[in-house]
This record gives C-alpha cells, structure tokens and sequence, in this order.
C-alpha cells in the first residue's frame, strides 16, 4: 500500500492498464512529453513510448473519432479531453457517434473508449475551463460516467472503465487532484461500475452526493451529528448508471433525502434521482427529497466561484429543512 | 510547399532594410508609434507575470516575443474594425483599445473584463481554440450586408489550425468572400506539442491555398512586415476582394501560461537565437538616428504611469455584484431563476 493523490492514483491505474493490455493507447492534447497539464500521464510515453502514449493535434472531434475508428480494430482507447469545458467540440464524436456505435452496428462493433477529463470548479482555472457538465453525458443512452470522489476510488473505477466494453466517461474532479492522499494497493484493483458505495450510515436523513460534493456532505454529516442527526452518505460513484438500490434502500430506512450536486439545478442528475426515489418509496418519506445545486446561471468567473458553489453549509441547511418539515 | 509561401521580411535582425520598396513608407512617426505600442504591451505583459507570482492575478498567458505581430497587426486596423482575439492576444487588444484596468481585470477572473469600451469592436477572448475564427468570418459578413467598408480580424495560433472551426472558419469566408483577415501568429508550440507534431505540412500561408484565400507567410518578429501586409489585407477586404490568410511566424519567449513548464518539453537553447521584435525595431532606430533617448526615457516613465494606474484602478474596482450572475443570462429571467436569484442574495446578506 502506498500514500498517493487522486492524480497519483490515475496515473497509477492508466500505467496497470497500458502494461496489462498491449491495445491499450493513451493519447490526448500534452499527454506525451509535457505528461498532460495536470501531469496524469507524466512518465507514461517514457515508459511505454510513443507508439502506445502520444499527443495528437488540438482538435477535440478528431480525438474521439479516431478513437471510435481505432475500436473496430480491437484497440482499446484511453484519449484525454484536457479540460471537460472543451468537450463541446466533441459532441458529436461522443454522443453522436460513440455512443450508438454498438446499436447502428446491429452490435457488431463497440466503442470500448474511455475518454477521461478534468472536470469541476473552485480551483480558479481561467473562464470555460471549469463546469459540471456531466448532465449532458448522463442523458446520452450509450453512455457510461463515472466520478471518482478520491484516490482509492479513481484507481478501482479507472481499471474497470477502460476494461468496459462502452465508452466511459470519466471525470475527474480538479479539486480532489491533489487535496489528499489515501491509502491506494500497488496491485490492480476494480470496483465496480454502477455501484454506489455508502459512506457513512446514519439512520435520521440521506445525504446523496458525488465527485468533490461527497467531501461537502461528509463534513455536513459531521456538524449534523453535533445536533444528534444521523446521517447517512452514498457516494453515487457513478451517475449514468444510477445505483437505485441503494439510494431506495438507504430512504426506506431514513425516510429523508437531500441530493446534491454541483452542477447547476435545471435538468440535472439530482432531479433524476429525486424522480426515482418518489417513484419507488414515496409511502416512506416523512419530507420532500431537497435538492442543494448551484444556481442556473452561467459557470461563473473565477471571482464569484466561491460564493456560487454549493458547500457543506447549504447542505446542512437543507438536511434541517427536511428534518423540521 | 515551402518554397511557394517564402517568408517575407521586410528588415533584418540588424534593423536593416532587406526590402526598400518600404524605404517611403516608414518614417519617423510611425517607428515611433510602432515602438511605444510594442514597449507599452510588453511593460504590462512583465507586470502581469510577476502580479500571478505575488498572488495578485490568476494563471496569465505571457505573449513575450510575439509584440510585433500584435501591435503590427493591430495598428494596421481602423477604428471601427472587428477585433477578434484568443487568450493570449491581449497586447493585440490593448494597440487596439482594450482598457488596461479591464484587461487586468479579465486575469483577475473578473467577468468586466471582457467588456470592450463603449462602441469598440472588440470581442471576448477566446478560450475554446479557433472557436472565434467563424465569428470573426460572420462579424465581417454582417458589416458586408451592411455595406459598410468595416473588416474584422481573427487572431489564432498554430494549434489552432487543427481544429475544425479553423476550417469551417476559411471555407465560409472564401464561399461569402467575407472582409476577414485570418491573422496566424505561429509561435512553433501549441503547449508543449511543437508544430511539426501538429502538422505535417511546413507551413499554415498553404492552408489557404486550398480555399483559394490569398495566403502569405510573414516574419512575425519584424514589425513592418506584419503591419505593411496586414494592411495590404485590409485593403483587399475594404474593396470587396474577400478574405486573406497571413502566418506570422513568431516565438513565445517564455511559458505557455504561468502555470506551465516548457523546459519540460522544448530542448535547451531553442530560440536563443531569436532577436526580440523590440531590439531589432530598436537596431532599425539606432541605424537611422530615430533613437531618442529623451523620448524613450519619457515614453517609459509614461507607460510606467499608466501600468501602475490601471493597476491600482483593478485593485480598487468595486466588488463584483453577485446579481450580475443571474440578470445576465437572459433578456427576461424564468421565474425560477428569479427565485433563485432572491434566495441567493438573501443567503449571501447573512453570511
Ligand atoms: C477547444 C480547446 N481545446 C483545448 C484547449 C486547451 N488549450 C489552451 S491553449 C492550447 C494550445 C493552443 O496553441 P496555439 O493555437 O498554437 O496558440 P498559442 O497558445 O501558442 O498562442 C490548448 C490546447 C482549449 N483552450 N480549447
Ligand atoms: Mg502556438
């Protein structure tokens, strides 16, 4: 076992993969040399050269249609979109292409594709480099995301995403990079996808949360406890699928829910999961299920981030809005 | 293909004359005007990167060594003509008359500082790359139905050829025959991947051959050249003669961004041999008795003036306000977001 960062951990899975898998390639805007802008690929191309890890020209769409071209052959991609905000020029390659390949194939071929990004706010990049814009993906019907909220978690899902058969989304949230270490095995390791993992159990409310907003459910769970509410917290690992069960199975037991997400309110996966949870166990609940987003405004400038972001004290406030209802 | 697109120069690194057909058209007052803008961005560019170092701007773009392209390219333009820029062409923005507060500001991670002074043409950097490319080429479209004599300028790297925008962008302007100028600095690096990574053709002039735009491949480092043939594009477009492409070829002296590390990526002595396009302006000076050093010593002291002031201005700029997030989304708010708007406020007036 060994002390690493999320960013460690990432790495750390991508070199099990590239040396397990010989159809495994990494290629994305930087990745090679310069080992991506925020060193994720640092000392892969050296290892496993240029043939297996290498930059490509700057141009989004032509990332991931190569990607999906190369799948016919058998190779099992790992591009990187440099910053989620970019992703845009991709849309197409994504959604459009990527993730209907297995059906207009008449699943012929598949699209074993992992497209990895740095996602999320609060690290004061520069304007369009920071959003949630996991929604988008979460919607497209071929489609697998997944968010890691820390570093054991990154390696586990990031081994099991590029083993996926279907392309994967898989967003790493800028702020958890580098925020702390954990105890990550040397060895290889999968979790899991679609599987929520529960955090803490508390018997009083559900705190339903992902990515860098686990951290702020689990540090509101804490000052709840201060005033005898036991929460519970699931860390939905991943947010297409949706692990119902467990989210169902922790309400029936609370009868309280608060979802969260960074992302903005409108259209989002919270609303999905509020869905679900008063579709199947509406006779259980003593309060409606509360959401805690950030507003439906553009991803601010870096000055007003702070003051935007949903935090743990929004999520406090809400779990006793429940509570009290 | 390179020998179809040779790299025009008008003076050397000397700051000699190679080309003397221009010997009429530079005089003294237009050396100096190129001279002031060059030394006025690059007083601010310094600043800006030791502001980041203190903590007092966030991640900043220097575009060291690429003055000449900018401010050539920049004063080469009329009052009302389009500005189209990226990330790194804020000294583009500035010749142009870009606020120095604001632009400070934009660094800052403030939203003001996209705001172009009232009726200047000056769009929001571009951070998607080559994303601004088919504005500049609809900005220009519109100016043309118009029938105004108006143009607008696309600024984009060599990275930015890769993209698809920056094709679609020269495809709709050859098809409309839009007045765009498609200004290219090529600076050898997109990041860290070095230009023949990124293409494999020799030049980006040849990318407009195949859309039949006028294409020339300039010295971006000598200031004449990038301005006498950015005007030369202008020209063409005010007449109706549609869009050209002009590659500068350039360097980036230091880092992508002050958050990147090129001696990670480019090999050591790369560019030592590189004159900066302000000494070689200088050598030309000096060469013709345009050197003045009392008014080199009171341009500086003045440019000093105004890079502390602007500075100051952003330190003490008020607060931004939080309502500009919700009543900027749409001419009429939703009523959600209304709501939103007003339970955010509240929550801040209690925090
Ligand atoms: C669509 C998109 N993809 C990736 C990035 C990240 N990025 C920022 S600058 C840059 C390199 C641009 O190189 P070039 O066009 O040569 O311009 P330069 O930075 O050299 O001025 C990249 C990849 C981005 N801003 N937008
Ligand atoms: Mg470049």
């Amino acid at each position: 076992m060994a002390q690493m960062t999320m960013i460690q951990a990432i790495t750390n899975a991508l070199q099990t993969e590239l040396k397990n898998d010989e159809d495994v390639l990494v290629f994305g805007e930087d990745v090679g040399q310069n080992g991506g802008v925020f060193r994720a690929t640092e000392g892969l191309q050296e290892e496993f050269g240029e043939e297996r890890v290498f930059d490509t020209p700057l141009a989004e769409s032509g990332i991931i249609g190569m990607a999906v071209g190369m799948s016919t052959q058998g190779v099992r991609p790992v591009p990187e979109i440099q910053f989620f905000g970019f992703v845009f020029e991709a849309m197409d390659a994504v959604s459009g292409q990527a993730a209907r390949f297995r059906y207009r194939s008449g699943g012929r071929w598949h699209a074993p594709i992992t497209i990895r990004s740095p996602f999320g706010g609060g690290v004061h990049t520069p304007e369009l480099h920071a959003d949630s814009l996991e929604g988008l993906f979460a919607q497209q019907p071929g489609l697998k995301v997944v968010i890691p909220s820390g570093p054991y978690d990154a390696k586990g899902l990031l081994i099991q995403s590029i083993r996926d058969n279907d392309p994967v989304i898989f967003l790493e949230h800028m702020k958890l990079y580098r925020s702390f270490r954990e105890e990550v095995p040397e060895e290889e390791y999968t979790l899991e996808l679609g599987k929520a993992e529960t955090k803490r159990e508390g018997k009083d409310i559900t705190l339903i949360a992902y990515g860098a907003m686990v951290h702020a459910a689990l540090k509101a769970a804490e000052e709840l406890e201060e005033e005898n509410i036991q929460a519970e917290v699931i860390d939905l690992r991943t947010i297409a699928p949706i692990d119902v069960d467990t989210i169902i199975e922790s309400v029936k037991k609370t009868s309280r829910a608060v979802v969260i997400q960074e992302a903005q309110r409108k259209a989002g996966i919270a609303a999905s999961i509020v869905s679900e949870i008063q579709e199947r166990a509406i006779l259980h609940l003593e309060a409606p299920v509360l959401r805690v987003t950030a507003p439906d405004t553009v991803y601010p400038f870096s000055e007003a981030e702070e003051i935007w972001l949903p935090n743990h004290k929004d999520i406090v406030e809400k779990a006793k809005e429940s509570i009290n209802f | 293909m390179e020998e179809h697109f040779p790299m025009k120069k008008i003076m050397d690194d000397q700051g000699n004359l190679i080309d003397s057909s221009y010997a009429n058209d530079i005089d003294e007052d237009l050396v100096k005007k190129l001279y002031y803008h060059m030394s006025r961005i690059r007083l601010f560019d310094r600043k800006a990167i030791s502001l980041q170092r203190q903590g007092r701007i966030g991640t900043y773009p220097p575009f060291e060594g690429q003055e000449a392209s900018q401010v050539g390219s920049a004063l080469a333009l009329d009052t009302d003509d389009w500005l189209f820029p990226t990330y790194r062409d804020h000294g583009a923005m500035l010749t142009f008359g870009s606020e120095m507060t604001r632009t400070f500001l934009y660094w800052n991670g403030r939203a003001e500082g996209c705001v172009p002074p009232e009726g200047k043409n000056i769009f929001p950097a571009a951070v998607p790359i080559a994303t601004q490319i088919p504005h500049a080429v609809g900005a220009a479209w519109a100016e043309k139905r118009k029938g105004t004599k108006n143009i607008a300028i696309a600024y984009f790297g060599d990275g930015a050829t890769s993209e698809g925008d920056f094709h679609e962008g020269l495809n709709f302007a050859s098809v409309f025959q839009t007045p765009t100028i498609l200004f290219n600095q090529n600076n050898g690096y997109a990041i860290s991947v070095p230009i023949e990574k990124q293409m494999h053709s020799k030049t980006i002039a040849q990318k407009g051959l195949a859309y039949d735009i006028p294409s020339v491949r300039i010295d971006g480092n000598d200031v004449f050249a990038v301005y006498f043939e950015t005007k030369k594009a202008v020209e063409r477009a005010r007449a109706g003669e549609g869009p050209s492409l002009i590659e500068a070829v350039t360097w980036r002296t230091g880092a992508h961004t002050t958050a990147d590390d090129p001696s990670k990526y480019r090999p050591v002595g790369q560019g030592d041999n590189v004159v900066h396009p302000i000494e070689r302006l200088e050598n030309y000076m000096k060469n013709n008795d345009f050197w003045d050093e009392t008014w080199i010593a009171k341009m500086e002291a003045e440019l000093t003036q105004e890079v502390e002031s602007a500075l100051e201005a952003m330190e003490e700029y008020p607060p931004a306000k939080p309502e500009d997030l919700f009543d900027h989304v749409f001419t009429n708010p939703p009523s959600q977001l209304v709501e939103q708007k007003e339970s955010y406020l509240d929550l801040i007036g209690r925090e």
